[in-house]
């Protein structure tokens, strides 16, 4: 089907179907990945599992890798859970009646991070410096990491930051005071 | 040679153990014959369509013990459609309504009711074991009848199979007087249980050695079941999350201490790898160590942990751990006899966590080893030839490159010499499963030289005809042999019919057979079922026998075609 671009017909074009479909799509989801490699949709039925799970990357051979299919099955729920649990914490603040909660994935970095903790609970941040830990704010943002220590946010890489963060705390200055001088 | 009255002969039977044995003193003489059938407790059938549960009780009315496989292998990975066989019930209903004082059943990849657990249940007053491996079909509630009915139970063991939850209580269904349970495992229930019920019965079973609980299980319950059954020898360990500071971490630490009979330990099913430094005390002491169902714990958690095994006999482990990893385990674990390494993430190849590189680290490093199932991103020959080199004892050896059809990445060859040094250098080898890039090549070194092969898995090998020919001709002990996409076709299948007598099974799918050529063999040997599994669209069969047939599987059988058959199978 040739289309003329620049008439852009296909917009104008009337057609019987739901809006937003088109012939193409529903050509592809018929379509085979690997004529050789995949078998036909008879077997689908059997795996139900992998109708309910994200689709593959990769185009995958019915039966292949040779993994009983408990194993596979335990190993897609534990990778869907991982992907798409989210990386919640909880969050308290000294002298607040109540703890929120905040999914550390939305964030890009420590600055956003903030941003959001500063909106959420009124307070201010104060200035970082490796020397220093935080100046010129009564609040410090610390965080609890996988070993059960309470860390200074800010001195490691990001990433590595939201793998060992359980759990952050806004600790009021005056017990602050510590953790900025810890090396 | 009868000089010894019956009961002589028959005492020295009672010393005769192994079915293979057993089996060839049946056929000695008549008398024998005889003799033996009456004294035979436990009997295995590796195929439970090769025989009827009528001509197995007349047989040996003092069975006491059955073992049953159902589906074939490939009915793992998905190959075998939904409800194409294996079915318990008949074999249940038979026994119960026989005088077997049946007492132990184990089943592999079949189907279970719950209505067959039930009838189980309440036929035989002494039943004391059920194993059930791969199994499907049942739900908690069989679970539950098998718990509330069997007063002498000893053994419960439920491994991998898939199980439909209720919630119902089923652990709560044993009784206040069951106090017989030795081996309990319900690790692969996903549901919750009623865990004061799960600690009142470990409490009143003092013979309870093997305990493997499911996911929900939390450390908190792990550490009130440990004080109340410090005798355990082998633990399965559910949810094992905690803060490490907590009091309950701290108690579970000095409970651990006095475990000191765990020889095997797995589970983890949900861990924090801040938590496993609790386990390390009685990491000295383990034969057995299985972490492959174990989430997020890294190639470093794994290599600390592995380093306090050194008595290590079986490991079981992802494939996080890494080459490095692998390097830990062979320079710790000297008396290392089996170890599997599964893929962590199946379909992608990106992160490449182990290589030819940690398998010849462990080849080198654990002289004992004999056993080895190993997921891999890739192989090189040179790698096998070594070791091949230092091993020799292999019985099983199960190679799986992800990529199915890959070459030596570092000479571009296929990896035919590779397995050839394996197949020559290990005269005891068993079990073999290859992967990657392979010629007809292999399959002659295979049947040259792996003359006490009993199992082959073959996969996208192969070139031609020659290549299954080779196998055939070769390895005379050969009993399964399953196959797929290999270019193998009529001309191998019918070269030597009477070979599959002497086999259990034969699997052929995606290969280059023809319904013909099925037909022929079904025609000429009597004593074999050819099932034609088509799951095409298509209701009736085309009557085309140039038609290439999808699945074939064919075994021997003393019973002729079954009558539980699915529409989709053909039985030639």
């Amino acid at each position: 089907m040739v289309l003329e671009k620049d008439l852009n017909l296909d917009a104008t074009e009337l057609r019987l179907g739901l809006p937003g479909s088109s012939e193409e799509s529903l050509r592809i989801s018929n379509k085979r990945a690997l004529p050789n490699m995949n078998d036909d949709s008879g077997v689908a039925a059997a795996k139900k599992c992998d109708q309910e799970t994200a689709p593959p990357t990769k185009a995958q051979v019915v039966g292949w890798p040779p993994i009983r299919s408990y194993r596979k099955n335990s190993l897609q729920t534990k990778k869907t859970e991982a992907e798409t649990g989210g990386m919640y914490v909880k969050v308290s603040m000294d002298g607040a009646p109540y703890l929120r909660k905040i999914d550390l994935k939305v964030y890009k970095g420590y600055p956003e991070l903030f941003k959001a903790l500063e909106d959420m609970f009124k307070f201010k941040v104060g200035k970082y410096s490796e020397r220093e830990g935080y100046n010129g704010s009564e609040f410090v943002p610390t965080y609890e990491d996988k070993d059960g220590d309470w860390m200074l946010v800010g001195d490691v890489p990001w990433e590595m930051f939201i793998n060992a963060c359980k759990r952050l705390r806004i600790v009021r200055g005056s017990e602050a005071r510590g953790l900025g001088c810890v090396v | 040679m009868n000089y010894f009255p019956d009961e002589v002969v028959e005492h020295v039977f009672d010393f005769i153990t192994s079915h293979k044995d057993r089996n060839s003193v049946s056929l000695v003489c008549k008398s024998w014959y005889k003799i033996e059938r009456y004294s035979r407790q436990r009997v295995f059938i590796g195929n439970c369509y090769s025989i009827t549960p009528q001509r197995l009780i007349a047989r040996f009315p003092g069975l006491k013990s059955l073992t049953l496989k159902g589906k074939p292998h490939f009915a793992d990975f998905n190959l075998v459609p939904h409800d194409w066989g294996g079915f318990v019930d008949p074999w249940i209903k038979a026994l119960a309504k026989s005088r077997i004082g049946l007492e132990e059943l184990r089943l592999k990849r079949m189907v279970v009711s719950d209505d067959s657990l039930e009838l189980l249940s309440k036929s035989f007053p002494n039943f004391k074991s059920l194993v059930l491996v791969s199994c499907e079909g049942f739900t908690t509630d069989g679970v539950a009848a098998i718990a509330a009915n069997c007063r002498f139970l000893r053994e419960l063991d439920l491994q991998e199979n898939e199980v439909e939850d209720h919630r119902g209580h089923w652990l709560s269904c044993f009784p206040e007087s069951c106090t017989s349970l030795v081996s309990l495992n319900f690790a692969c229930l996903k549901g919750e249980i009623n865990l004061a019920s799960l600690e009142r019965l470990v409490a009143r079973s003092p013979n309870l050695k093997s305990l493997r609980l499911n996911r929900v299980v939390p450390l908190d319950t792990l550490q009130k079941l440990l004080m109340r059954a410090p005798q355990l020898v082998d633990l399965g360990i559910g949810s094992y999350v905690d803060d490490p500071s907590s009091e309950v971490f701290t108690k579970l630490k000095a409970v651990i201490q006095l475990c000191n009979s765990i020889r095997s330990l797995s589970g983890f099913l949900e861990v924090a790898p801040c938590c496993m430094s609790a386990i390390y005390p009685i990491c000295e002491n383990l034969t057995f160590l299985n972490l492959s169902y174990a989430p997020g714990l890294q190639g470093n958690d794994l290599t600390k942990l592995v380093q306090h095994c050194r008595k290590l006999q079986r490991l079981w482990i992802l494939d996080c751990i890494g080459d490095k990893g692998l390097g830990v385990v062979a320079s710790t674990c000297k008396e290392l006899q089996e170890l599997r390494v599964f893929p962590s993430d199946p379909f992608d190849a990106g992160n490449a966590a182990v290589t030819e590189e940690g398998l010849v680290l462990i080849s080198a490093g654990c002289p004992k080893l004999n056993s080895l199932l190993y997921f891999c991103h890739q192989m090189t020959n040179a790698a096998l030839i070594t070791v091949a080199k230092n091993c020799t004892n292999f019985i099983r050896f199960r190679l799986c490159i992800l990529d199915p059809v890959k070459a030596d990445p570092v000479t571009n060859q296929p990896l035919d010499e590779g397995f050839g040094a394996i197949v020559r250098s290990n005269k005891s080898l068993k079990r073999l499963s290859l992967s990657g890039l392979l010629t007809d090549q292999v399959f002659l070194y295979i049947g040259m030289y792996a003359k006490k092969l009993e199992m082959l898995s073959i996969a996208f090998a192969g070139d031609s005809n020659k290549g299954m020919l080779y196998v055939l001709n070769g390895c005379n002990k050969l009993r399964k042999l399953e196959i797929r996409d290999c270019p193998f076709g009529d001309v191998a299948l019918l070269e030597d019919m009477g070979k599959y007598e002497t086999m259990r099974s034969l699997w052929m799918s995606s290969c280059e057979v023809t319904l013909g050529a099925c037909k022929t063999l079904a025609k000429k040997m009597p004593s074999l079922n050819v099932e034609i599994i088509n799951e095409s669209e298509q209701l009736e069969f085309s009557l085309d026998d140039r038609l290439l047939v999808d699945k074939m599987y064919l075994y021997r059988t003393l019973v002729g075609h079954r009558k539980d058959k699915p529409e989709y199978v053909l039985l030639l």
